[in-house]
């Protein structure tokens, strides 16, 4: 009986386990997950966050990537910020306020500089989903066996260069005691003094010496950056919610009527 | 004066007598349960499909270079364009929830046997020709989802032997998948294949129309007519089945329009997240998964691992899978049951349907999923009961023991 109990945990655990998780080589802060990612839930509703994710987009993403299938006076009008002051402050270049907003880096150049060509944004979240986005953003750290100094513990042997460093510091991979696990998932003790044994874990990330930010700002204006990359690969999302909610109120009354009508004419039925 | 302007049209075109014949003195059985509000509401998907395909038409752009842009432009430049858009990706899966309930209702209460073997092989063609249709509208956003599932779909063709690679380079347009092969899936999504679907669709309810509806109990009610000549355990279509069909039409809307307003992708079942990449041929995807509802035939073409002969483990799995979809047609003829009805047959019909549903959710299951070896011994295992299902029918339909039809609907 125990043995067949076994099979079939082994056999559910085959069937239904998933292949590792999204955030590569990511390490929790206790150490025990690898590759789960920060969680982070956007909120367009919120204007300000999104107001100050657009502004370190433009002001350190968008030399490279673009978001070229959303236009500026959208982004203006959704974010609730005037059009000359967007002008002045967010537009670099010639561009009009219709205009889609592409960037001037031409695509094989930049090929030829990163190896890759840095890819249109507008739609990342949609594609990876806010946590990942999030987490890859606090994930940069230096490592001098890569070609620009720097890697990433969620897209190991990224291409892009930690254009975030000058806000964020100076961030290292580094290993620190963690307690042991026993056998029976609990922490190990030592038997004669009662005291937690611990041992190395590599893959931790800290920073070393701190950029403009603090790391706590760092991490908030990241979250700022990826609610705004959240907001323009879904635009619609809020006035969605808000359309859906008459819809499904107009169809509510129409489906109690029409309830009401075949419950008339049930009568008839013998 | 409306009765006047009636007589004219009726002297040249049967008004009245088509909406009697079809509406108003049309005998819908009494007892219809749940199972059969499918029929009504693919009606209503296939015109939402419809509809929106054609505003969608309006703005989409089939080459490779604007496709994955034109379906942005329409989900953030066109006024209400992200409605039309979800619209068509939910009304695309709600297609296929339908259909496979209207198929699994044909099955439960034997809606195929006498006289309705036509009606059903018609409605098994709307399925085929759907099949087609989800596969080359899917392609059609060009994301990289659309690509590498055309690719894998496609080569199942180059898998043929002797001819198959000259047969894939002639369908494909081109040695490989690209704008030539969009045009021409577009061509047959937004052309060739709807016109079929409707043309089908109608000759399916003519069919319908003709040898009357089919009840749970599976009990022929022009057994027994009033003195009219109308069987005494129906209603007029119109307006009772009219008003039932409207209530559930309303309670359909309420989860569609749900789920367009507050949750367009459907957890990446709907829309799948891969997709919101552009298609790019140097880079394959990790994982390519088809659409949710291919994905048992995913996992039966996946489960031939092995070759015999001459023949591929590919080209095996490509038979293996059309097979599946093929043998459905040959029901009507493989049941041998006296009743009709899942409820007045006997133990082993229950079994088998049953043993059918756990396959088909089973394999649909497996061909989500990566594989590993217990998952391709699970769907080599589910892919010869979805198999023995159809092969077995005419023995256990024969052999079991049935109970006595009663001669009248009760409600």
């Amino acid at each position: 009986m125990k043995f067949l109990t076994l099979i079939l945990a082994f056999m559910s655990l085959q069937l239904f386990s998933a292949e590792g998780g999204p955030c590569g080589h990511f390490l929790s802060e206790d150490g025990l997950e690898e590759g789960k990612c920060e969680e982070f839930k956007a909120d367009h509703t919120d204007k300000e966050s999104l107001q100050k994710g657009a502004q370190i987009f433009m002001n350190y993403c968008y030399g490279c990537h673009s978001l070229k299938y959303g236009r500026y006076n959208r982004v203006a009008r959704d974010l609730g910020i005037p059009e000359d002051l967007f002008q002045e402050n967010l537009m670099f270049g010639d561009q009009k306020m219709g205009d889609l907003m592409s960037i001037g880096m031409d695509q094989s150049e930049a090929k030829d500089w990163f190896g890759v060509a840095p890819p249109d944004l507008t739609l990342e979240t949609a594609l990876r989903g806010t946590d990942w986005v999030y987490t890859y953003l606090i994930s940069f750290y230096e490592d001098e066996t890569r070609p620009l100094g720097v890697n990433n513990k969620v897209y190991q042997n990224v291409a892009m260069p930690n254009v975030l460093r000058d806000i964020q510091g100076l961030q290292v991979s580094t290993c620190k005691q963690v307690p042991k696990l026993a056998a029976n998932g609990g922490l190990s003790q030592d038997p004669l003094s009662g005291e937690v044994i611990t041992e190395e874990q590599c893959g931790f990330l800290q920073i070393e010496q701190e950029g403009e930010m603090t790391t706590e700002e760092f991490k908030e204006s990241m979250k700022n950056l990826t609610n705004f990359l959240s907001y323009m690969s879904d635009p619609i999302k809020e006035e969605r919610k808000y359309i859906g909610k008459f819809v499904i109120l107009y169809l509510l009354i129409f489906t109690v009527l029409s309830y009401l009508l075949y419950r008339e004419f049930k009568k008839d039925v013998h | 004066m409306f009765t006047r302007l009636l007589n004219w049209v009726d002297d040249r075109f049967p008004l009245t007598d088509t909406f009697e014949r079809h509406l108003s003195k049309y005998p819908a059985p009494i007892g219809q349960n749940f199972w059969y509000l499918a029929g009504v509401l693919l009606i209503v998907v296939l015109v939402i499909q419809l509809i929106s395909g054609i505003w969608l038409l309006m703005n989409y752009v089939a080459t490779t270079e604007d496709a994955f842009a034109s379906i942005q432009y329409i989900m953030r430049d066109v006024d209400y364009g992200w409605i039309i858009r979800y619209m068509h990706t939910t009304g695309s899966s709600m297609f296929f929830l339908l259909i496979y309930l209207h198929m699994f209702r044909g099955l439960l209460y034997g809606s195929y046997q006498k006289p309705r073997e036509l009606l059903w092989v018609l409605g098994w063609l709307t399925y085929i020709i759907l099949v087609a249709e989800g596969f080359t509208g899917y392609v059609l956003p060009w994301g990289q989802m659309s690509f590498w599932a055309a690719q894998v779909i496609l080569s199942l063709i180059g898998s043929i032997p002797i001819f198959g690679e000259e047969l894939l380079t002639w369908i494909r347009g081109d040695y490989l998948i690209s704008g030539i092969t969009l045009n021409r899936l577009f061509a047959f999504h937004v052309v060739l294949l709807p016109l079929a679907l409707i043309a089908v669709v109608f000759v399916h309810i003519v069919a319908l129309h003709e040898v009357g509806s089919n009840n749970p109990e599976g009990i022929d009610i022009k057994k027994h007519l009033d003195e009219d000549g109308v069987p005494l355990d129906s209603v007029p279509f119109f307006p009772y089945d009219v008003v039932k069909d409207l209530f559930a039409i309303g309670i359909f809307l309420i989860i569609f329009c749900f789920i367009i307003f507050f949750f367009p992708d459907g957890g990446g079942y709907l829309i799948e997240y891969i997709n919101y990449e552009e298609a790019n041929n140097l880079k394959t995807p990790d994982h390519i998964v088809p659409a949710w509802y291919y994905t048992p035939y995913y996992a039966m073409l996946r489960a031939i691992t092995f070759p015999i002969g001459p023949l591929t483990a590919k080209f095996l799995g490509f038979v293996v899978m059309g097979g599946a979809m093929v043998i459905i047609a040959f029901v009507p003829w493989l049941d041998k049951s006296p009743v009709k009805s899942i409820r007045y047959k006997g133990l082993f019909s229950k079994l088998a349907l049953f043993i059918l549903v756990l396959s088909f959710i089973v394999l649909g299951y497996l061909g989500m999923v990566t594989p590993n070896p217990l998952r391709t011994a699970l769907a080599q295992v589910f892919t010869a009961t979805y198999f023995l299902y159809f092969i077995l029918m005419p023995f256990y339909t024969k052999y079991e023991k049935c109970k006595v039809v009663p001669e009248r609907i009760k409600i």
